[in-house]
């Protein structure tokens, strides 16, 4: 059999799903290709270009298995630029003057970043945004002009779409400032309407990105050495800046299209039929140069789908085009925004349903058939957890309340969707939820990396993986396979069985325990578990024994390491009531060691930048002032926040001061599987926000209620009513019990809010076994509190009369006092803070870190 | 690594008895002027790598939790949890991140001599 011969003009995205797939599907080898490449290096990932700013270099860029290019029927041409099509001869010419006979000819040649024409623009510090070529010489050239001036980088995004915001937060990566400049009358107008475009202003605003919409540039003028050195605007207004990039859109490269007397699409692109063919039977178009029903489709997701098109036409496959899904979602650390569907309401009689909270910077919109009960669109702005769930259910039946979408996660239930088999869930790959369930019930794959692999879902964008991991669990749970909750690959069995096995086979050492529970030496998962777990059951010294080598750094060296692998020292404030003694120990200790001082979210003060072998000696000053541990580094109780409360509020009907303190000392050192927070108001107004902690008591007229299971954090929950009305001594039994049944039951790192909500019946059942003893688990969880509160010793202090415990704090084991010397810092409104890795190497900021004489 | 083993040796430095470590839980050092990571696993072996962890730049790898992947005994980094071999440096867990623009995702791992109890860190013979 003779090989077919396929020339594919392009080394981008595209043509490599095409040469993947067709060297997948043709088993026997009837094609070869030849890819004629014009960028110096093999096809990468250009959706993921700018994480190159966040460090990732070109190999880790790279797509899919790089073996493809050794296949013995594949061969790649880098650097070289096709720059004629004969379609009688059937060659195509390059650069050079070298030809390339085909039998079948593939133009995938992409785009280019089109720039309007704008004086200026060829200045030196303009740039696109398209290659890795380009993103490589944009970081090179911030660097280089940070160095010239000696001072932080003004930079400016034209264009405020998708891939201008990219940009911006990849200038602020760089360590340049940014500023959006867009010319419509809001951010991304092409993906969402005003409300959105309000919300996603502030939020990028926050990002210390600065935004001006509405907004033409008229000339790049070049500074006094003839770089970049302002914009000038059409309204007459000038900013200053040194670097530009144009994010203004994108152009098909259509060039050898045209040439070569193909047909053009009215706003340019090689026009092709639903099966990616030209009008000549030898010649396909994919990817963004191709014109398909009527278009130019600048995304990834449609591209692959043509790849997969002209494969299955070449192996005599009848696949046709479904048309692009424009769904679309901004991949920006921190911001959060959503797309999809119809989202401009442009279907007759469509209803819009909005959702705004201005003050958190949310807009979400849903839009639905006239009978609301289609799903056709929508926007999210703020919150996009619901994108890869709602995504694929577009055309499909929206069941439930759809409010459950807008509303903030968890205000009311969310509709529960088992997906259709033919729902796409993976855009970017066109994997549908049915390929999910089959690569899980006929591929046996059982867990997400396996789905990966297989599908393919979730291995570009990663925006569905949430949905693919549902429909995963979903699947494995319905044919009955465990999902696996082992600890980790030392422990076999979950967190809350491994509390039960330690307490019953009372061994003390995490050697004995890892010998009869497990296997190996253990790892960073199940050594601060074991840890946790005995200081839970015995509130034993956290440095005792074997077990300072269990602990998370945080606990061995009890306080909270920083990035520079300095500490933050925390004492403990009860309830957020300090003498002004305290006030001014605090302030003396921490300007004699030269710490950074900072009132923290939970009502105490946070002392940063101590190195290790300082924390002895600060702990001395502070353990002699009084003050103790404040376990700001443990998964134990931190804070109780109070409100002023009846002493002095005039509101006021209990003291809620002097109940948090109470609160503070009771479950102080409590060793638990998350962190713990507790807070008092002294009235219905709550002050403290107690609703917000895992333990929230707000005062009555009659005594106090008490709430469980809040959050803040990533999802964010409101506690739950578990009594009301009670005594002081009815809260601490209550908090008591609720408190130790969450420390033997909840699962690793998991906090009180999915705890409560994952227990079997919900608050309801765990109301029943801690408030009305149910279990008759009560006397146990009562005398445990007791045991712990009886045993509690502060651990600083502990650690200062221990010398052998002491050694631990030394710097270096052959130089125990000298300091790291690789800190730096510099100075920011009167404190010192580490210094950046660019101020580091310019040099003349950096100050040693302040070593005073100290008093002991 | 071709270094002849007197030139090798008469780059070591002593930096500590074993009695001084305690097992599983390292301690940084200075040899020459470069931090190092030492560790004393429950077998009696000691290891050394570098104490530059780099995926943050910060040196802290002495302040990592021990534990072992399959047999290979292994430190976990204390800010971002990556896990690396103390045999070899690999990395062996990224935890999906890069290391800081500049740094090898693994470390170097440095020889160490025990000799009557003494631990010896040969940086000549780094591999
Ligand atoms: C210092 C502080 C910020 C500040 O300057 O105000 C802070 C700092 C840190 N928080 Fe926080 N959080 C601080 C109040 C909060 C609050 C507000 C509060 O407590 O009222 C919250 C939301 C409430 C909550 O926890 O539900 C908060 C939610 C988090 C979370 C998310 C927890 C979650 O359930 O999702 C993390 C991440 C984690 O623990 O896994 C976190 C983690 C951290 C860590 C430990 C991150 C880290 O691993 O390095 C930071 C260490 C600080 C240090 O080194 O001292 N911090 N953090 C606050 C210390 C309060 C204190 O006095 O102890
Ligand atoms: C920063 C950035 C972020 C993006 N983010 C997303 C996203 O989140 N989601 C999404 O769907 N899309 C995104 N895109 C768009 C996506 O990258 C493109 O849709 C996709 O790369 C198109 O693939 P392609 O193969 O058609 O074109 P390209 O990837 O542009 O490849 C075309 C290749 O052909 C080469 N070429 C052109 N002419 C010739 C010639 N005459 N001879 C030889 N070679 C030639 C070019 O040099 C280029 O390498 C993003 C794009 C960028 C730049
Ligand atoms: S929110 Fe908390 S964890 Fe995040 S940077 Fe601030 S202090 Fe650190
Ligand atoms: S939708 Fe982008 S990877 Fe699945």
């Amino acid at each position: 059999m003779t090989t077919e011969r396929i020339v594919v003009v392009g080394g981008g995205m595209v043509a490599h799903r095409f040469t993947e797939a067709l060297r997948a599907r043709d088993a026997e080898g009837r094609f070869s290709v030849e890819v004629l490449a014009e960028e110096p290096r093999a096809p990468y990932d250009r959706v993921a270009l700018t994480s190159y700013f966040k460090g990732a270099s070109p190999e880790d860029l790279h797509l899919g298995d790089p073996a493809l290019w050794h296949d013995p029927l594949v061969t790649l041409h880098r650097d070289t630029r096709a720059t004629g099509i004969d379609r009688d001869r059937q060659v195509v010419e390059v650069e050079g003057g070298r030809e390339f006979g085909y039998d079948h000819l593939v133009l995938a040649t992409g785009s280019y970043a089109w720039t309007p024409p704008t004086a200026g623009s060829e200045l030196p510090g303009v740039f696109v945004y398209r290659t890795l070529d380009d993103v490589a010489a944009l970081r090179h050239y911030v660097q280089e002009r940070r160095e010239k001036l000696g001072r932080t980088v003004r930079g400016a995004v034209i264009g405020g779409g998708l891939l201008g915001l990219e940009a911006a937060g990849a200038l602020q990566e760089l360590g340049a400032t940014s500023t959006v400049i867009q010319f419509a009358d809001r951010l991304m107008n092409l993906q969402v309407d005003e409300g959105g475009g309000e919300a996603l202003k502030r939020l990028i605003e926050n990002l210390g990105v600065t935004v001006r919409c509405s907004t033409a540039t008229q000339e790049i003028k070049a500074g006094k050495d003839g770089h970049v050195g302002s914009l000038l605007f059409a309204d007459g207004a000038e900013q200053l800046c040194d670097v530009v990039v144009f994010a203004t859109g994108v152009r098909p490269r259509d060039e050898l299209g045209k040439e070569s007397g193909l047909e053009m699409g009215a706003r340019g692109g090689v026009v092709v039929d639903d099966t990616c063919l030209t009008a000549d039977p030898a010649v396909s178009a994919i990817g963004e140069v191709a014109c398909i029903q009527g278009a130019c489709i600048g995304l990834i997701a449609p591209g692959n789908t043509m790849a997969e098109i002209a494969v299955d036409r070449l192996l005599g496959g009848a696949s046709t085009f479904p048309g692009a899904d424009t769904a679309a979602k901004l991949k920006l650390l921190g911001v959060d925004v959503a797309s999809f569907g119809d989202a401009f309401a442009t279907t007759p009689g469509a209803l819009e349903m909005v959702y705004a909270d201005p003050v958190n910077g949310v807009y979400k919109k849903l839009v639905l058939t006239d009978d609301a009960s289609t799903l056709l669109g929508g926007i999210l702005v703020g919150d996009a957890s619901a994108y890869a769930s709602l995504r694929p259910m577009v055309g499909a039946h929206l069941p439930g309340d759809p409010a459950g979408w807008l509303l903030p996660e968890g205000a009311i239930e969310r509709p529960n969707v088992d997906l259709p088999d033919e729902a796409g869930v993976c855009s970017c790959n066109n994997v549908s939820a049915g390929s999910i369930r089959g690569a899980v019930n006929d591929h046996d794959c059982h867990d997400l990396g396996a789905v990966k692999a297989c599908t393919k879902a979730g291995t570009s964008c990663g925006s569905c993986l949430p949905l693919v991991k549902k429909i995963m669990a979903t699947e494995l749970e319905k044919s009955g396979i465990e999902v696996s909750n082992a600890l980790c690959e030392h422990f076999s069995i979950s967190r809350a069985q491994l509390f039960n096995a330690i307490k019953v086979s009372e061994l003390t050492t995490f050697t004995e325990i890892i010998d009869r529970f497990g296997t190996g030496r253990g790892c960073d998962i199940c050594k601060p578990t074991v840890g946790s777990i005995l200081a839970s059951l015995y509130n034993e010294h956290v440095l005792a024994g074997d077990r300072a080598a269990l602990q998370d750094t945080n606990d061995r060296m009890m306080a909270n390491m920083q990035k520079d692998g300095t500490y933050s020292v925390v004492p403990r404030i009860p309830g957020g009531e300090i003498t002004p003694e305290g006030l001014i120990t605090i302030g003396e200790v921490a300007r004699d060691f030269g710490l950074y001082t900072k009132i923290t979210g939970g009502q105490r003060i946070d002392m940063f930048g101590a190195r290790l072998e300082e924390l002895p000696k600060i702990w001395k000053r502070l353990v002699d002032e009084g003050f103790e541990s404040g376990h700001a580094y443990g998964k134990s109780l931190r804070t109780v926040k109070s409100c002023v409360g009846s002493t002095w509020c005039r509101y006021g009907v209990q003291d809620s001061v002097g109940m948090a303190i109470a609160l503070e000392l009771r479950y102080r050192g409590l060793r638990s599987p998350h962190k713990l927070k507790l807070g008092v108001s002294g009235c219905a107004r709550e002050c403290a926000e107690a609703r917000g902690k895992d333990v929230g008591v707000i005062a009555t007229d009659n005594g106090w209620n008490v709430y469980v299971g809040g959050n803040g954090g990533f999802t964010p929950v409101h506690a739950q009513l578990l009594v009301e009305d009670v005594s002081d001594e009815e809260v601490f039994r209550v908090i008591d019990r609720y408190l130790m049944y969450y420390i033997r039951t909840a699962d690793r790192l998991q906090r009180t809010a999915p705890w409560q909500q994952d227990h079997e019946g919900g608050l309801d059942r765990i109301r029943e076994i801690v408030v009305d003893d149910s279990l008759g688990l009560g006397e146990e969880l009562d005398a445990h509190m007791s045991r712990h509160i009886d045993t509690y010793e502060d651990e600083w202090k502990a650690v200062l009369s221990d010398p052998v415990r002491l050694r631990q704090f030394a710097s270096f084991v052959n130089a125990p006092d000298q300091p790291d010397p690789s800190l730096a810092y510099v100075e920011q409104r009167g404190q010192r803070r580490p210094a950046t890795p660019a101020e580091r190497e310019n040099g003349p900021v950096l100050i040693a870190p302040t070593t005073l004489e100290v008093r002991s | 690594m071709t270094a002849a083993p007197d030139v090798a040796s008469s780059a070591a430095t002593l930096v500590c008895r074993v009695e001084d470590l305690t097992p599983d839980l390292g301690v940084a050092a200075l040899v020459g002027g470069e931090q190092v990571a030492i560790f004393l696993l429950g077998d009696g072996s000691v290891h050394c790598v570098q104490n530059l962890d780099p995926f943050s730049g910060a040196y802290v790898l002495s302040r990592g939790i021990t534990g072992s992947r399959g047999e290979v005994p292994t430190i976990a980094s204390p800010l971002y949890k990556q896990v690396f071999s103390l045999v070899d440096g690999t990395c062996l867990v990224t935890m999906d991140k890069s290391p800081k623009p500049g740094h090898a995702p693994d470390l170097v791992v440095h020889t160490v001599r025990l000799d009557n109890g003494a631990v010896w860190i040969d940086l000549a013979g780094d591999r």
